[in-house]
């Protein structure tokens, strides 16, 4: 029986010192002051938003899948969470989640990728990790391509079954559905909002999210 | 029986890293039970090249690693192939052990006190490693543990199974492109059991017959052999 743990927050929006839309397709990616508050909305559901973050004082310590569900001995993350960086360090706490479950095992898709998981003429097709690098690029070197470690994907799902398979479902988001995340120290939030058109977990229609920050 | 070329013995705690070059089989065996070997992998030539677990298991829709199965880079090549396994299940979710989990996990070991006694972590081993091969920290990305078990339950909770792993238990990688292998004989993190478990593992390196048509990892599925095929483009515009 799959759990989802949904946890509404009080934060107004009136009250967000940031409010942006990532346009489908389109990349993010902003430094977080210690306490500050990062809510990522699904506007129409079942998008996927790949998040990566790094401990932005020192950014060769980027976001670890592994370390973070280690951490909690669970796959799926959701309000509680606790995110950690590859040395343990302790970068953000989910705060609120209304989606309940989200995925950080299924990484994100790439030229690359793509060519092996559906075939090789979708070589040219608009993803992910070349939307990461992008964004990278704009910080002058501080964060490059090896930096780029397995992220969050919010609001996707991919279950794993205990005779060891793994899936792409359909999503488990709705329009409107959002988790938030407040920041421990000073940590940077790089997000893909996903371009994959061979995937079912976006019903093959990627749509755009808004994201909005508050001051504790 | 294919050549032996090397062989050596990782001990428990140990460490190690080196470049194997394609068409090799690199054979880990279970020097006694319980094993845990961590593994990562690079190319040589491009270090910025690297295993990916999220690519490997969502290609193959595994979140386990047997026979058939293949190791994929990131940039969708694939590293090696899992061509032979006596246990069916290696993880690859599970993580190495760091220096703080080691010391609250095992008690706090000093080299002072025990000399190479002393427990190691899979952090410093990976780092050490890694930094002599013009890494450092940012290039650490998910292992493969080789010789353990992590299943999922339905509510997604982690369940490391003890007494997976016999001595004697083998797993057979073939190289299908140069290699810089990064290993770690130290403990899974999940592991349960309190006292330092690590037992020693010993590698061999014998050459590979050729990938023929009807290989079993290449035929495993249709993304194997797309990634095969990926692979033996690379190959055609840097070798030779």
């Amino acid at each position: 029986m799959a759990v989802f743990n949904r946890v509404e927050s009080e934060r107004k929006i009136e009250d967000a010192i940031y409010d942006e839309v990532i346009l489908a397709g389109d990349g993010w990616m902003r430094e977080l002051e210690p306490g500050q508050v990062l809510r990522i909305v699904d506007l129409e559901g079942n998008q996927a938003a790949d998040t990566l973050f790094f401990d932005a004082d020192n950014p060769d310590d980027h976001y670890s899948a592994v370390a973070t569900i280690t951490g909690q001995t669970n796959i799926y993350l959701s309000t509680g969470s606790v995110l950690r960086a590859e040395s343990g360090k302790e970068l953000l706490t989910i705060v609120a989640d209304t989606c309940g479950r989200h995925d950080t095992l299924g990484g994100a898709c790439s030229a690359q990728s793509n060519t092996v998981r559906y075939s090789h003429d979708t070589l040219p097709m608009h993803n992910c990790r070349d939307t990461f690098m992008l964004q990278m690029a704009k910080f002058d070197g501080k964060y490059e391509k090896r930096d780029l470690a397995p992220n969050i994907n919010f609001f996707m799902n991919v279950p794993v079954t205990p005779d060891g398979g793994l899936m792409f479902a359909d999503g488990v988001s709705a329009p409107g559905r959002y988790v938030e995340m407040k920041s421990i120290s000073k940590t940077a939030a790089l997000i893909s909002n996903c371009p994959q058109l061979n995937n079912p977990c976006n019903a093959y229609n990627p749509t755009p999210v808004r994201v909005l920050i508050w001051e504790e | 029986m294919s050549k032996q070329i090397w062989k050596k013995e990782i001990p428990a705690g140990g460490k190690w890293s080196g470049v194997v070059s394609k068409g090799k089989l690199v054979r880990f065996t279970a020097l006694e039970e319980g094993a845990n070997l961590s593994l990562l992998l690079y190319n040589p030539n491009d270090l910025t090249e690297r295993y990916n677990m999220p690519d490997t298991l969502k290609a193959q829709h595994t979140s386990h690693l047997t026979t058939g199965h293949v190791l994929m880079s990131d940039n969708g090549r694939i590293f090696a192939s899992l061509i032979e396994d006596t246990l069916g299940w290696h993880d690859t979710i599970s993580g190495y052990t760091t220096r703080k989990l080691t010391d609250s996990k095992y008690g706090k070991t000093t080299y002072q006190e025990k000399r190479n006694e002393w427990y190691r972590s899979g952090q410093e081993n990976f780092t050490v490693e890694l930094v002599r091969n013009g890494l450092g920290k940012r290039d650490f990305v998910p292992v493969v543990n080789l010789f353990s078990k992590v299943f999922c339950d339905e509510s997604g909770d982690m369940n490391f199974v003890l007494e997976h792993c016999p001595k004697g238990a083998t797993v057979t990688l073939r190289t299908e492109m140069d290699v810089l292998l990064v290993l770690s004989n130290t403990p899974n993190p999940l592991d349960p059991r309190d006292w330092y478990p690590s037992v020693p593992v010993s590698m061999e390196v014998l050459a590979a017959e050729q990938v023929e048509e009807d290989d079993y990892c290449l035929n495993h599925r249709p993304e194997n052999r797309r990634a095969f095929e990926n692979t033996w483009e690379y190959e055609a515009l840097v070798k030779g």
